[in-house]
């Protein structure tokens, strides 16, 4: 085969199959959101956002992300540079700190649903060690703040191995010489943090956290499973409009917003991380 | 300032201590992860009767009554066949689709690739899930609305951006002068990927096939979206969370979990490889 025209061929199935099922689709939910009675309008948007839950669910899913993001982003870089120091046993603390990267958001809630419902192991614990003179239920109207940290909790522990496993990915392509130059002029380790690895991690830390915000606008299923109605989120509120209210144009506009909210995010990680042309490894 | 800690006197004494400190946080670490998955472990393997009770034991008592009745509640093993059924379609379509681009990013240069390499990361910047959406009302359309294969054609898009990328580092590590040694000794550039670098990375091809696997069995959103009958594992439970006995959603949060720790297992070696080519 002519070998100019074999690279197209080669690219043109996934090209084919992303143009019909990920930008179609995209028109499609546009289309969608904006179709009134009597073609384009704003009524689905207005009615979405005006909706009562509409503000709860928005600040729930941003404040749960301001809280889980960091914290995910300084335990990975922890564990990344504490990984990388490591000489015995380096294989079996990855296989254990990356163990939840494969472990799905519902099966997440699930366990910690174990560890925080009313006969649960914390309330065990509590109650064995003589803190609590009874079972509290935690996951109630009565203790927003805990199904909060509840979520919270589920979160970090599910999704900080996927950061995790970047970052560690890459400082392995950290030259060496570049530690022991800084080693040489006397650098201590938390310097040589600031000044070698922070700033040469920079491409990583941005496909980390990218990918890392827009999944934390997509809380979904440990919200569903641990806070049930509790704490609306965005994603919950898409599926109730889809589901339970059968209202596709909400839903459709719901989605929009948090197509819109995620694409800003990324702009602005995008910016702030900017990787200057020509210095990367 | 690291100079004077340096020059103290009990400076082996400071190096013993970061050390245990070190080993310590480690270990600490570690028991994050394992802790929570060793709670689900004992509520699996108790009877329903203890997993209702309090307060819990610490220690599992090996009995099967939750397993029994997971296996045993209408609908689950269908639910738990339809999510084998569409994880296998989503591996096999992402690999097919696409490893031959991965293949191409590798090996050539040509006019778009840029776009090309932008339109599969920008599919990673976006909440795909939403994708079932518009894509339901596709589906009643064309009569694949509430099929394994419909639901596959959305997972799969979540898998191909990774199935690429794998793909592409995969090729990348095979040097190009092993297919040119093979072509002057005669093989077509076909035969010599068949008998050259399909052996070298049948192993890495089999790791993204498991983590195209694992991406489908896990994902809840387009599954809960675009099934009503045929409902996959993690779209049942979803729906059965309100009011489902808690050692049904135990036990069933405890089969989701299985493939995982093994899925982790056996790709550990290709984690760290393919992420770090992916950024570059």
């Amino acid at each position: 085969m002519n070998a100019r025209l074999l690279p197209y061929v080669l690219i043109l199935p996934v090209t084919l199959f992303l143009c019909l099922f990920f930008l179609y689709p995209f028109v499609l939910v546009a289309a969608q959101a904006f179709g009134g009675a009597d073609g384009l309008s704003l009524d689905n948007f207005r009615d979405v956002v005006s909706y009562w839950k509409f503000p709860i669910s928005l600040k729930n899913t941003m404040l749960l992300a301001a809280l889980v993001v960091p914290v995910q982003l300084a335990l990975a870089l922890l564990m990344a540079t504490m990984v990388n120091r490591m000489k015995k046993g380096r294989d079996l603390v990855l296989y254990i700190w990356t163990i939840p990267l494969g472990i799905s958001d519902l099966a997440a809630g699930i366990i910690w649903l174990a560890i925080f419902e009313q006969s649960g192991f914390l309330n065990s614990m509590m109650t064995g060690l003589g803190l609590a003179d009874g079972p509290v239920n935690f996951l109630s109207y009565q203790n927003p703040g805990m199904v909060f940290l509840a979520i919270a909790l589920a979160e970090i522990w599910r999704a900080t191995a996927i950061m995790l496993v970047i970052l560690v990915a890459g400082i392995g392509l950290i030259p060496k010489e570049y530690y022991e130059a800084a080693e040489v002029f006397g650098a201590s380790p938390w310097q040589r943090f600031l000044r070698v690895t922070l700033p040469m991690l920079r491409p990583s830390l941005q496909t980390a956290l990218i990918l890392r915000v827009v999944l934390a606008f997509e809380v979904f299923a440990v919200v569903a499973a641990l806070g049930g109605t509790v704490m609306p989120v965005l994603m919950g509120e898409i599926y109730a409009y889809q589901f339970d209210l059968q209202n596709g144009g909400a839903a459709a506009a719901m989605a929009l917003i948090v197509l819109g909210i995620s694409i800003v995010f990324t702009v602005i990680i995008l910016r702030v991380l900017r990787v200057p042309k020509g210095a990367t490894i | 300032m690291s100079d004077t800690a340096v020059l103290l006197p009990d400076q082996g004494q400071t190096r013993k201590t970061g050390r245990w400190l070190y080993a310590a946080s480690v270990t600490l670490l570690c028991a994050w992860v394992i802790v929570p998955l060793y709670f689900l472990l004992i509520n699996t393997l108790s009877a329903p009767e203890t997993v209702n009770s309090f307060p819990k034991s610490f220690v599992p008592e090996f009995d099967l009554g939750s397993l029994t009745f997971f296996a045993g509640f209408q609908g689950m093993l269908t639910a738990l066949k339809n999510s084998i059924v569409v994880a296998f379609l989503t591996m096999v379509m992402s690999i097919l689709i696409g490893a031959p681009a991965g293949y191409a990013l590798s090996r050539f240069e040509f006019r778009g690739k840029e776009a090309f390499r932008l339109l599969i990361l920008l599919t990673r910047a976006f909440p795909l899930p939403l994708l079932a959406l518009p894509l339901a009302v596709m589906f009643i359309r064309t009569g694949l609305d509430d099929t394994a294969f419909g639901l596959a054609l959305v997972h799969t898009t979540l898998a191909i951006p990774f199935a690429v990328l794998i793909t592409f580092s995969l090729f990348s590590g095979i040097p190009v002068e092993l297919e040119e040694a093979a072509w002057t000794l005669g093989c077509t550039r076909l035969t010599a990927f068949t008998k050259v670098v399909l052996p070298l990375i049948l192993p890495g091809i089999t790791a993204s096939a498991i983590f195209a696997f694992v991406i489908s069995w896990n994902e809840v959103f387009a599954a809960a979206v675009l099934t009503i009958e045929n409902r996959t594992l993690t779209a049942f439970l979803l729906q059965t969370l309100g009011e489902a006995p808690l050692h049904l959603k135990f036990a069933g949060g405890f089969i989701l979990v299985v493939p995982a720790l093994i899925f982790i297992f056996a790709v550990r070696k290709y984690l760290f490889a393919m992420w770090g080519i992916a950024n570059r």
